[in-house]
């Protein structure tokens, strides 16, 4: 275990660092976007009203000063209140979160339980028609863009077939299309790379010792080719899940889905800054806190790993 | 160690070959599907050049009374319309052959952008070394860390879109790769001993990244680019789906597939021929690059076999 408390501290360090510097370009971008006070108030309100509302969100400040407030209130939690919604941004982006998660974790697993048996399947049956397939679908799957696989599910499964609702949420009915449209690029990913991962292991030496020495093929399978491949699954399951986030915009948007990433997107148009602040670092946030267990994971699975 | 050198070995790179992967392409078949894939990128930036000519009609005239046609070869103005008429009667497949005039300029500017920046800033890394090398590669993760649409969008929202916006911002969504690819180049070759006798020689940085360090990556770079083609022609079509990239009446696929979205269930060819053309393209585009890459740079592959 020589070595590993070093090689978490070092994660932790770099992802901090990346974390600030996300919350920076936030700020910066943010800031450069305009004032939000002339959106807030009606067009013939008095320059004292203007001048007040400026002085009570902070804006009247130097940007140094209220970029400094900005850093001290996001390690307190704090974001600041929403200018469009008068509450703590927090709160107003909590009550999406639950939408997004409950989005991203559906398209997550339903992504997971598809593409592992189909590529250890693919790896398997390799050149079978099954094969080839499997892996054209995931190869239309992975570079078909999102948001015109939204519109061609709702065109076919919602109005033509009429078996899902086209957009809102509700019950599991309305959660079938966004996540298989924010889960596609996903699940192809992981479809190929699985398939890969598993041929690569099937060609090694160990494996046509365990078949010389008579091992049974479901136990060549279960125990020497799996956990031999789960590395490189493991890692880009992880990376993947950050691609999730980012696509939930786009999904979002396409299904009505009323989660961050629409939210943030509203906000923009809005002028909203805290809210933008707030959306976008949490979803830096879980994407970094992600990573860092998959890093962590990755040690543990890989001692070269930690060397490094 | 410099004292087996003889003094009169030029510094030339005839006597220190380098490797390169240029050759090794015709030492290769190239398989058709990659040859299909090059035509079909050229085929399409020739109909976007020639776009003015090819389109049967004016790809921003309206007619209230063929509105919502469904293709057809004689719609209610007696013209033919072979992919139907929008919402404002305007030909569908006009405003397709146009559109890709939005897809590629933007799509290439965009990979030349990102490809600039990101092998500029992979050479300062891989031999500037030390804190220069961390500084640049804690950005690169933490640009990896971010929801990157969504900074994209606040970008556009602050500038406002037209084309040299969308295409610095899909730029610099792009740079990561290439400054991994090239950092890693850089610091394989900079402890190579033909490296340090051309250092002790005299030559200088610039003749190790130009002789040595490029052509090593070239076939590396051509490979990335073109995947990050496929990467950008889809980001600006969803930038322009969300309203931000051109903006109407230019006709680009993104912005007609918004478009087309209102109307999917009563004229469904709105929205699907762009769509359809935009799929296309994208995965033979990154089809083309992974075939380019198994015949260029067979330590790429990552994700097939």
């Amino acid at each position: 275990m020589r070595g590993f408390l070093p090689f978490i501290g070092h994660r932790l360090f770099r992802a901090l660092i990346a974390l600030w510097l996300v919350s920076t370009v936030v700020f910066v971008v943010m800031r450069l976007s305009g004032d939000p006070v002339p959106l807030l108030l009606p067009p013939d309100a008095p320059t004292s009203e203007i001048t007040r509302v400026r002085h009570d969100l902070g804006l009247d400040r130097p940007l140094p000063v209220q970029y400094g407030v900005f850093l001290g209130n996001i390690v307190r939690g704090d974001f600041g209140r929403s200018i469009h919604f008068r509450q703590p941004a927090f709160t107003v982006v909590r009550g999406y979160l639950v939408a997004t998660l409950e989005l991203g974790l559906t398209a997550f697993v339903l992504a997971t339980l598809v593409a592992l048996p189909v590529g250890l399947l693919s790896a398997m049956k390799r050149n079978s028609l099954l094969d080839h397939a499997a892996m054209g679908v995931a190869l239309i799957g992975q570079s078909a863009p999102t948001f015109f696989l939204g519109i061609l599910f709702i065109m076919l499964l919602a109005l033509k077939a009429d078996l899902f609702p086209t957009s809102g949420r509700g019950d599991w009915r309305n959660l079938v299309l966004p996540a298989l449209t924010l889960g596609a690029f996903t699940m192809a990913s992981i479809a190929r790379l699985t398939r890969s991962a598993v041929l690569e292991v099937l060609g090694a030496d160990y494996i046509r010792t365990a078949r010389a020495k008579g091992v049974a093929e479901v136990w060549v399978v279960a125990k020497h080719t799996l956990k031999n491949a789960a590395i490189p699954i493991v890692t880009i399951t992880g990376l993947q899940f950050g691609t999730l986030l980012g696509g939930a915009v786009v999904t979002e948007t396409v299904f009505s889905w009323p989660g961050i990433g629409r939210l943030a997107v509203q906000s923009i148009y809005n002028r909203d800054y805290p809210v933008v602040q707030c959306t976008v670092f949490l979803a830096a946030l879980m994407f970094i806190v992600i990573n860092f267990a998959i890093d962590l994971i990755y040690g543990f699975l890989d001692p070269r790993v930690r060397a490094h | 160690m410099g004292s087996s050198i003889p003094a009169s070995v030029p510094t030339d790179a005839a006597a220190l070959p380098a490797p390169t992967a240029w050759p090794r392409l015709q030492g290769r078949r190239v398989p058709w599907v990659t040859l299909a894939g090059v035509a079909f990128v050229l085929v399409l930036a020739l109909m976007a050049t020639a776009a003015p000519w090819l389109a049967p009609q004016d790809p921003v005239r309206q007619s209230l009374r063929g509105r919502l046609a469904p293709p057809t070869l004689e719609g209610a103005d007696g013209r033919a319309h072979l992919l139907g008429t929008d919402h404002l009667g305007r030909d569908v497949l006009s405003r397709v052959i146009h559109g890709s005039r939005v897809s590629l300029v933007v799509g290439f500017s965009a990979v030349v952008v990102g490809g600039l920046l990101g092998s500029a800033l992979g050479l300062l890394a891989g031999f500037g070394g030390g804190r220069l090398d961390a500084v640049i590669m804690t950005v690169a993760d933490a640009q990896l860390a971010f929801p990157f649409v969504l900074l994209a969008i606040g970008i556009i929202a602050v500038l406002g879109p037209s084309f040299p916006t969308l295409i610095v911002v899909i730029g610099l969504s792009g740079w990561v790769s290439y400054t991994r690819i090239l950092r890693s180049q850089v610091l394989s070759l900079r402890s190579r001993e033909f490296v340090e006798a051309i250092r002790a020689l005299g030559g200088s940085v610039m003749r190790v990244v130009l002789r040595h360090v490029l052509p090593n990556v070239l076939s590396s770079i051509v490979v990335v680019a073109t995947l990050e083609l496929a990467r950008s022609i889809v980001l600006e079509a969803t930038l322009s789906f969300l309203g931000l990239g051109i903006q109407p009446p230019t006709p680009s696929w993104g912005g007609m597939i918004q478009e087309g979205r209102d109307y999917l269930d009563s004229a469904w060819w709105i929205a699907t021929c762009p769509g359809i053309v935009l799929m296309l393209t994208s995965i033979v585009v990154s089809r083309t690059g992974d075939g380019l890459r198994d015949l260029l740079d067979p330590t790429l592959r990552g994700s097939e076999r």
